[in-house]
């Protein structure tokens, strides 16, 4: 290591913050859908629960009212449908909301 | 200051000058004298470093690597089947590019249980990327511990001091202490390029993917390979990087100049013998009695033997006729791995290929069998003829069927 100022670029190094490998959301193969009308902050138009939010391992969910979902980063693990409460969020197939869906080149 | 103590407590010496601020090692014979000794120093208060009990050599490194990725002047020692324990953390700690340094106080390794002298230890770790120095003597013992902290932390890459268990750690010998103003001079305080801070939260050798990946800025991040390979370059730098590293400690402290191998009389040697650690100086002896009655017999100690300085080596054997490997380690099924390293050298460095030396192998002294002078003498002058260096070529020394 002659330039010691590379020490962060010579080693595997991570911040935390959304895309430490780049946009993240083209891995998924399923997405989390939030139904606001079931979730408990949408539902009662007030900050409460968040569960999804804390267990998010990408930390791309918001704490708004109703909490949105960064698709950009989101890699689609299903642990915010799996831990919320509720069951305010399904994970859907990512191929229905490709374009012309509905004609499905395998079938 | 000339004191007469033992080669663990050379390496101790060495520790508390280089002023390491972080100790945790594991007792294992024959490296315990070692770390009881810096647990003395740091109890008295001769030494200001945090000295951190382990319940395992595991774990013993892995604090080590926590104390360096925070900015600290880490240590740690160990031997045998200790060093083997650690192996998960060994690659680690050279892939998350700290500077430590550990003694290896070499031991062969079970089964069957031994505690004595070999170099199977240290040689199996011979891949994992740290830097490795074998010392000879007391002398070398506290010098190469001063020297491979400043090494380690100029190219990044860790660096094992190995030396030979009972034969120098347990063994007394005069040797120089140097004074602290003149190793505070020569190694100033670890200067880290990066710490840990808790203002700048990172998470450190996370997962890598195959390719390369963007960070959260989206600036190129090294994937493994990338990575992977900066290690290797780093550590052919530490060639040149340990040249100028002797050459200032020759400027303060009078000693060096042979940083990487060290000859004995193989100037115009036509037979040479190659060993590391203590055994090279054994073979000095034996040297003068070939000498003595007329056979060009020279020795040749390797210092550093990972990187391997592999151009250096072959220059300094290819004008000889036949090179005598003697080893305390081997890879089982092949021969002694400095063997083959050396026979790559060799094959890689000399050009005429009808010019190249032969070379044998013999294995010799494991589990801390004695290595009996007249052995040595018998396969040495048996090996410097044509005839001699022909047939098997890994024979073994001292076996009693
Ligand atoms: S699917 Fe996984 S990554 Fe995506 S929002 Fe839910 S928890 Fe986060
Ligand atoms: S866990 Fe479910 S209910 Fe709670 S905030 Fe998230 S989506 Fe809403």
């Amino acid at each position: 290591m002659k330039d010691k100022k590379n020490y962060c670029k010579d080693i595997s190094f991570s911040e935390a913050g959304p895309g430490d490998a780049g946009k993240t959301g083209s891995w998924r193969i399923a997405r989390p859908v939030l139904d606001p009308q079931i979730c408990t902050p949408g539902k009662r138009n007030a900050p409460a629960c968040y569960i999804c939010w804390l267990y998010c391992p990408d930390g791309v969910i918001t704490r708004g009212i109703p909490p949105k979902i960064d698709y950009e980063y989101c890699k689609g693990c299903g642990i915010c449908a799996q831990e919320c409460p509720t069951k305010a969020i399904t994970m859907v197939d990512e191929s229905s909301f490709l374009e012309g869906a509905e004609e499905d080149p395998c079938k | 200051m000339q004191v007469i103590e033992s080669g663990n407590v050379a390496a101790a010496l060495g520790v508390k000058l280089a002023r390491a601020r972080v100790i945790a090692a594991y007792p294992i014979t024959p490296q315990t004298p070692l770390t009881e000794k810096l647990s003395e120093y740091i109890e008295s208060g001769e030494m200001d470093a945090e000295y951190i009990p382990v319940e395992s050599e595991h774990s013993a490194l892995a604090v080590c690597i926590a104390a360096a990725s925070t900015g600290a002047r880490a240590f740690t020692a160990t031997s045998a089947n200790g060093l083997l324990y650690m192996h998960e953390q060994i690659h680690w700690a050279a892939g998350a590019r700290l500077p430590l340094v550990m003694c290896v106080v070499n031991r062969g390794v079970g089964a069957p249980w031994t505690v004595w002298n070999d170099h199977q230890d240290s040689i199996s770790q011979r891949d994992t990327g740290w830097i490795q120095l074998y010392a000879n003597d007391h002398q070398q013992i506290i010098d190469t511990v001063l020297k491979a902290f400043l090494l380690a932390e100029e190219v990044m890459v860790p660096v094992m001091v190995c030396y030979d268990g009972y034969l120098l750690s347990h063994t007394y010998m005069p040797f120089d202490v140097p004074d602290s103003s003149l190793t505070d001079r020569f190694l100033p305080p670890y200067n880290p390029a990066y710490s840990l801070d808790p203002k700048r939260p990172a998470n450190l050798n996370t997962v890598t993917l195959p390719d390369v990946r963007p960070d959260i800025r989206g600036d190129m991040a090294h994937g493994y390979m990338e990575i992977r390979y900066l290690l290797h370059k780093s550590m052919l730098d530490a060639i040149p990087a340990l040249k100028k590293i002797d050459e200032r400690f020759a400027s303060v402290f009078g000693r060096g100049g042979a940083p990487f191998i060290e000859p004995y009389l193989c100037e115009d040697a036509e037979y040479v013998a190659v060993s590391l650690g203590s055994l090279s100086y054994h073979l000095r002896d034996v040297v003068d009695m070939l000498r003595g009655e007329g056979i060009k017999a020279g020795v040749m100690s390797v210092h550093l033997y990972r990187p391997f300085p592999a151009e250096i080596i072959a220059q300094a054997l290819s004008s000889c006729r036949g090179v005598i490997i003697f080893e305390k380690a081997l890879s089982y099924g092949y021969q002694g791995a400095l063997t083959s390293d050396i026979k790559s050298a060799l094959y890689r460095h000399t050009q005429d290929s009808s010019a190249r030396p032969s070379i044998v192998n013999y294995i010799l002294g494991l589990g801390g069998r004695e290595i009996a002078t007249h052995h040595l003498y018998e396969a040495f002058k048996s090996s410097c003829s044509p005839d001699g260096m022909k047939g098997e070529e890994t024979r073994w020394i001292g076996l009693k069927f």
